[in-house]
C-alpha cells in the first residue's frame, strides 16, 4: 500500500466526518475507533491497525485534535502492555486483551522490580511453579505503579533456580483480581504515594497465559522496557488540546484521565521545574544576586544544551538512523538538570524553602521539588545503570566481571 | 536544522582525512621545536585545495558562499587534529572584521588574498591584562594615526595584516588596519602556555592605520559573537579528540588483571565526559545555525556555547590526564598538548564566569521574567 500524508488526512477525516460524536458514550466511540483501525494506525492491520509508518502518525493526531476526538486508551501501562502482547504473545492472548486495553475497559501494571532486585533486574524471585495447568506464584514485587487500579499485571517470575539467572525467568499475565494477591500503597519520601508493593500467595496463572516459553521471560522484559524508554516522554499524558469541545464524552474521558495522572501529579517537580526558575529569581529579586546569576545560568545553559541534544538525536532517526542509547544521555542529563534545579531554587528561596504545604512558596510546589528530585537519579534505571549502558554501547568499554554466573540458586543474593 | 546533511558530511570527512594525512601529531611537535609556527604549504593546499580558505564568505569575494555552519565543520576537524595554522586568526577573525565593517572596495581588494593565504591576517583584540570585558577598550586613534600596546594577538608574529581594535576620535569602537611588518611596529612573541597557537604582543608607534568604513560598537559585538562560536566550534573538536584517546587508552590498560575499561571508576568517567562533549556540540552546533538563520538570539546562544565549550574541553583535558594515570602527565605523551590548547581557549575570549553573566543578561532581556 501507498502511504501518503495527504492520503491518511483525507481518510481520517472522512472517518471523523462520518463517526466522531462527542455525545456518544466513551466505551461506544472506542468501540467504533477501534474497529476502524484508526485508533492505533500503525499496528498491523488484523490487530486494530492499518499497518501504517510510524512517522505518519502525527498526521493522524492533528485530524484527531482538530476536530477534539478522543483516542483510544493507549497512556500508562497498558501501552507497554500491548505492545509486549503484540510482540510476543499468542493469537489467543491478543484475541483476549488487546481490544480491552484500547477501550480502556481493562487497566494494567508492571510487576518487574523486587526489593531484593533494583537495578539487576534479573536477579527475580519471586517463584513460578508449575501445578498442572496452573503456575502458582509465591513472592513480591514493589514500585508498581497504579496496581490499586490494575486488572491485569505483566509479571517476571523464575522458573527455574538451577539454570543461570538470566536463563530461568518466565513472562506472564497475571490477574490482580484475585485472593492470592494483596496490594499496599508504598508511601514516598516526599509524602506522595504513587506506587504499590504487591504480595502474592499461591496466586494462580493458567498455563495459557504465559508468554512466549519458559526461559523467554527476561527477553521479553526487555521489549517492554524499550517501549518504556522510547513512550518515556508520553506516556505520562495524552495529546493535550488547547481549543475546548463540548460533548458528554468530556467528562468521562476526563474522570478516567484523572484517576491515571494521579500517581505523576509530582512527576514535574522531581524534574526540578526549570520553568519556574527564572521567574522566581525576579519576582524575589534574587536574581540581584551575582551567585544566585551564576549558577541560574548553568541551569538554564543545561537545559538548552539538552533540549537541542534530544532534538539532534531525534533527527538523526528520522533521517534513518536507529535508535541508539541516547535515550541513557537523556536520561542522565535529565538527572544534573533536576539536581541543578533543585539547587538554584533552594538559593532563590532561603529559608522560606523549609516551609511546606499550600501557604508556603508556590503553593507547596518548591518543597515538593527539594523532596521530589532524588527520585529522579534512580527510576527508571539509575544513573549508574545509565552510565554503564552509555559506556558499554555507545563507548565500547567493556563489563565488570560477574560473580553472578553459574546457577542461580548459588548466586549470592540479598 | 539538528542533523548535518549529505553535503556537510562529505566536507567533514575530506578536511578530516586531509588533516590525518597533512598533520600528525609528530609534525605538529616538530614545529613547536622549530622557528615556524605552522607549515605554509599544507595550509595554503587546505585554503585553496580544499577550498575551505573563505567557505563562509559570498562567492563574490572568492569564497565558497556557504554558511556558518560548513565553517564550523571545518573548524570542529581543525580542532579535533590540534592543527596548528593561521586559520582560526586569518580566515575566520580578519575575514569576519571585514565582512562585517569593510567597504565593497576593501572586502574585494583584501578577502581573496586572505581566503588564499597570499595574505596572513589577525585581529588585535586585548590591549592590557586583566580585561575581563572585551569592550573595555582605552586606546584610541588621532587623525587616522595610532600609538600603543596590542597584545595576546593570535599568530601576530605570522600575520601581513593586523585588523586594529581600537577607538575612533568619537570614541567609538572601530576596526582599522595596519600592514605588518611595519618600521613603526614592534611585534615580540609572549611565552604562552599553548604553543599550538602562539601569541604576540604588538607596540604601536605613530602608524598611519586605514579604518573599515562600516564599524561601531555593534559591529564589534556581533564580531565578538561570531569568535565565540567560531572557537566553541572548535573547541568540541578537541573535546571530541581527548574523549576517544581516554577511551582508548582504557581499553588498552590492564591494571589488577583486567583492562581498566571494565572499571566503573573509569567508564563512569567517560560516560559523564560523553554526555558533556555532545552537550557542548549541540551548543555550537545551534549557534552557528543561528548565525546562518540570522537570529536574534545569536548574543545568548554565543555565550551560551561558549561556556558549555569550556566546560567540556577541560573537564575532556583534565579527565583524559587522570585515565592515562602517570604517563598523562608526562611531555612525551600527547594529551598534554591538548590540555593546553583546552585551557588557552577556556581563557581566550572569556571564561565560563563571563559568558554565564553575559548569557543571563541576553536571556532575561529576551524573555523577561520568564
Amino acid at each position: 500500500m501507498n502511504w501518503s500524508e495527504s492520503r491518511v488526512q483525507t481518510e481520517v477525516r472522512q472517518f471523523l466526518d462520518s463517526e466522531w460524536d462527542s455525545n456518544l458514550s466513551l466505551l461506544e466511540w472506542r468501540n467504533t475507533l477501534i474497529d476502524s483501525g484508526w485508533g492505533m494506525p500503525s499496528w498491523p492491520e488484523r490487530w486494530f491497525g492499518r499497518d501504517m509508518p510510524v512517522s505518519l502518525q502525527g498526521v493522524v493526531a492533528r485530524e484527531f485534535a482538530e476536530v477534539g476526538a478522543v483516542p483510544v486508551a493507549r497512556t500508562g501501562i497498558r501501552l507497554l502492555a500491548a505492545e509486549t502482547l503484540l510482540a510476543h504473545g499468542s493469537d489467543a492472548q491478543l484475541g483476549r486483551y488487546l481490544r480491552k486495553i484500547l477501550s480502556g475497559e481493562e487497566t494494567w501494571c508492571q510487576l518487574f522490580s523486587e526489593p531484593g532486585s533494583g537495578s539487576d533486574l534479573a536477579g527475580a524471585t519471586t517463584r513460578a511453579e508449575l501445578d498442572g495447568d496452573t503456575w502458582i506464584i509465591n513472592g513480591q514485587k514493589v514500585w508498581t505503579t497504579s496496581a490499586h487500579h490494575a486488572d491485569y499485571g505483566l509479571l517476571l517470575a523464575r522458573h527455574d533456580w538451577d539454570i543461570p539467572k538470566h536463563q530461568g525467568l518466565s513472562y506472564f499475565v497475571l490477574n490482580l483480581k484475585q485472593p492470592g494477591v494483596t496490594v499496599h500503597p508504598l508511601k514516598q519520601m516526599n509524602g506522595h504515594a504513587s506506587f504499590n508493593q504487591v504480595f502474592f500467595e499461591n496466586a494462580r496463572i493458567s498455563r495459557e497465559d504465559q508468554i512466549g516459553e519458559n526461559g523467554e521471560g527476561w527477553q521479553i522484559a526487555m521489549t517492554t522496557l524499550m517501549h518504556e524508554r522510547r513512550n518515556a516522554g508520553n506516556i505520562f499524558s495524552d495529546t493535550s488540546n488547547e481549543k475546548s469541545f463540548d460533548g458528554t464524552i468530556y467528562a468521562e474521558y476526563e474522570a478516567e484521565n484523572k484517576i491515571l495522572m494521579e500517581p505523576y501529579t509530582w512527576y514535574p517537580q522531581r524534574a526540578g521545574r526549570v520553568d519556574l526558575a527564572l521567574p522566581r529569581a525576579v519576582a524575589t529579586d534574587r536574581i540581584e544576586d551575582p551567585i544566585v546569576r551564576q549558577e541560574l545560568a548553568k541551569l538554564l545553559i543545561m537545559s538548552k544544551c539538552a533540549e537541542w541534544t534530544a532534538l539532534r538525536a531525534r533527527a538523526a532517526q528520522q533521517q534513518g538512523q536507529p535508535q541508539g542509547p541516547e535515550g541513557s544521555l537523556g536520561k542522565l542529563v535529565g538527572s544534573n538538570i533536576a539536581k541543578q534545579a533543585s539547587k538554584v531554587h533552594t538559593m532563590i528561596t532561603g529559608i522560606d524553602a523549609l516551609e511546606t504545604g499550600q501557604k508556603s512558596p508556590e503553593g507547596g510546589i518548591i518543597s515538593e521539588i527539594l523532596l521530589s528530585v532524588p527520585a529522579i537519579s534512580i527510576a527508571g534505571g539509575t544513573d549508574e545503570i545509565q552510565r554503564n549502558i552509555i559506556s558499554e554501547r555507545v563507548l565500547g568499554m567493556s563489563k565488570e566481571p560477574r560473580s553472578d554466573t553459574g546457577p542461580f540458586k548459588d548466586v549470592r543474593k540479598n | 536544522m539538528y542533523a548535518f546533511s549529505e553535503e556537510q558530511l562529505q566536507l567533514r570527512d575530506a578536511v578530516r582525512r586531509f588533516l590525518d594525512d597533512k598533520s600528525t601529531t609528530q609534525q605538529t611537535r616538530a614545529l613547536l621545536d622549530s622557528a615556524e609556527s605552522y607549515e605554509s604549504l599544507t595550509y595554503k593546499s587546505l585554503l585553496t585545495d580544499l577550498g575551505v580558505g573563505g567557505i563562509h564568505v559570498p562567492e563574490i569575494y572568492g569564497g565558497a558562499g556557504l554558511s556558518y555552519v560548513e565553517l564550523g565543520i571545518v573548524l570542529e576537524e581543525m580542532g579535533r587534529n590540534l592543527y596548528p595554522s593561521p586559520f582560526f586568526s586569518s580566515n575566520v577573525l580578519a575575514i569576519n572584521a571585514l565582512l562585517l565593517a569593510g567597504s565593497e572596495e576593501q572586502k574585494s581588494e583584501i578577502l581573496p588574498q586572505l581566503i588564499g593565504g597570499e595574505l596572513v591576517g589577525t585581529v588585535a583584540l586585548y590591549e592590557s591584562s586583566n580585561q575581563i570585558d572585551l569592550h573595555n577598550i582605552s586606546s584610541g586613534v588621532s587623525q587616522s594615526r595610532f600609538s600603543g600596546t596590542k597584545t595576546f594577538i593570535t599568530n601576530g608574529s605570522d600575520a601581513e595584516l593586523v585588523v586594529l581594535v581600537t577607538r575612533s576620535e568619537d570614541q567609538e569602537i572601530g576596526f582599522y588596519l595596519v600592514r605588518v611588518p611595519n618600521e613603526n611596529v614592534e611585534c615580540r612573541e609572549i611565552e604562552s602556555l599553548d604553543t599550538t597557537r602562539p601569541l604576540s604582543e604588538m607596540s604601536f608607534n605613530d602608524v598611519s592605520v586605514e579604518l573599515l568604513l562600516g564599524s561601531d560598537g555593534n559591529t564589534f559585538t556581533a564580531f565578538i559573537d561570531l569568535a565565540l562560536i567560531a572557537l566553541s566550534n572548535e573547541m568540541v573538536g578537541g573535546s571530541q579528540a581527548l574523549l576517544d584517546s581516554a577511551v582508548e587508552y582504557a581499553k588498552s590498560r590492564v591494571q589488577f588483571g583486567r583492562s581498566i575499561d571494565s572499571m566503573q571508576a573509569i567508564k563512569h568517567k567517560c560516560a559523564d565526559l560523553l554526555l558533556e562533549v555532545e552537550l557542548a556540540k549541540s551548543a555550537a552546533y545551534r549557534a552557528a545555525q543561528a548565525v546562518t538563520d540570522s537570529e536574534s538570539t545569536i548574543s545568548e546562544f554565543a555565550s551560551l556555547a561558549k561556556v558549555a565549550a569550556n566546560e567540556a574541553y577541560m573537564q575532556a583535558a583534565k579527565d583524559t590526564i587522570q585515565v592515562h594515570g602517570g604517563i598523562g602527565f608526562t611531555w612525551e605523551n600527547d594529551t598534554h598538548l591538548w590540555y593546553r590548547r583546552a585551557k588557552s581557549s577556556e581563557v581566550f575570549l572569556g571564561t565560563s564566569s563571563t559568558h554565564q553573566e553575559r548569557f543571563l543578561q541576553c536571556h532575561v532581556q529576551a524573555n523577561g521574567g520568564s
